[in-house]
């Protein structure tokens, strides 16, 4: 398929959860739930992300991409799933970079 | 997420289905709705409705219970244009830029040439025959504009037969009246005949080709946000 559009371009990271978790990998999937301010990655957007912290798509553009990873993996280890936020009231965020003066929720939970 | 549901998810994504997934972001819990299945009697009903009109994923704050993240998948629209026409020339990069997936269909190799329609999906052979091969769906807008029945009536028809969300012609009030006493006789019924756009587009006095082609991508526009909306409402 074409990845002209966000929807189809997220849904595209969701074609690789699927195929990653079939394959036999452990896999967390994170999404951005809510935006304010100029996220750079619209409501919906997907990062896929495996046990050994590879991962597909993006939630924030590059931004916080590390810390969400980071996180994922931990989802993966003890599967509680769990709500992260990031914005620049937020020192951590700052640290990780989300510089671009939006703040962002992204919610990361484990494929069963 | 379970994975048996995300392979629904992808499934239906990949049979252009529209659909939503529901996650309870307290729970974890979650379900799948697809819109083909329909959702009377949901409890967000309203809701859903609303996301499969937009096609936008976002949080819905509840009450009690844990606010709901709905993640909206639905399929890229598509316009299939029955006429290789000078109307064509201006609608099809107007629509792909609108974020339509663009096909041509005209039999006439004079009109459907690849110098009048670059870098648009051009068949040059009948649309009974190119349509059952892309397949309409409630997806696909089909705007009918050859004015020449035995080129447009079928594609009509097969519009009408697939659900799809807009089917438009061109002609005047007097030529669509003949229009519909021919599939009416063709066996269409009174409703969809009645869903027919004709005269094609809304009304802005358009005059020249690419005007006329304004007046249409605002029509197919207008019917793919008030899908599933009664005419009451979308009025």
């Amino acid at each position: 398929m074409e990845a002209e559009t966000g929807s189809e371009t997220y849904l595209d990271v969701l074609a690789t959860a699927e195929a990653w978790r079939t394959g036999g990998r452990d896999v967390a999937i994170a999404t951005v739930m809510e935006t304010w301010g100029s996220a750079p990655r619209p409501v919906g957007s997907h990062l896929v992300v495996d046990a050994d912290g590879n991962f597909e798509g993006s939630v924030s553009g590059g931004c916080v991409e590390g810390a969400v990873v980071a996180e994922a993996v931990d989802v993966i280890g003890d599967g509680k799933a769990r709500m992260l936020e990031f914005g620049v009231a937020d020192e951590t965020a700052w640290r990780v970079g989300l510089s671009c003066g939006g703040r962002i929720r992204v919610y990361v939970e484990k494929l069963d | 997420m379970d994975l048996d549901t995300l392979k629904r998810l992808n499934a239906a994504r990949q049979a252009r289905e529209a659909a939503i997934l529901i996650t309870n972001t307290a729970t974890g819990d979650e379900r799948l709705v697809l819109e083909k299945d329909g959702y009377d009697g949901d409890l967000q009903q309203d809701e859903i409705a609303a996301r499969f009109r937009s096609g936008k994923s976002g949080m819905v704050k509840v009450e009690e219970g844990g606010d709901l993240f709905f993640t909206v998948s639905v399929p890229p629209p598509r316009l299939v244009v029955i006429g290789a026409v000078h109307i064509s020339q201006a609608l099809a990069p107007m629509a792909r830029i609108a974020g339509f997936h663009v096909t041509i269909i005209d039999p006439r190799t004079a009109f459907a040439s690849e110098d009048r329609f670059p870098d648009v999906p051009l068949f040059a052979e009948w649309p009974d025959e190119v349509l059952p091969r892309i397949g309409l769906d409630r997806f696909t807008a089909l705007a009918a504009l050859t004015h020449d029945p035995k080129i447009d009536d079928g594609a009509i028809a097969a519009a009408l037969d697939a659900g799809c969300f807009y089917v438009g012609a061109l002609g005047s009030r007097k030529t669509h009246a003949k229009r519909v006493e021919r599939l009416a006789a063709a066996g269409v019924g009174g409703a969809a005949l009645g869903a027919i756009h004709a005269p094609i587009g809304v009304d802005i006095a358009a005059q020249s080709p690419a005007e006329i082609a304004v007046a249409v991508l605002a029509q197919v526009i207008a019917a793919l946000r008030r899908r599933g909306m009664s005419d009451e409402a979308a009025a």
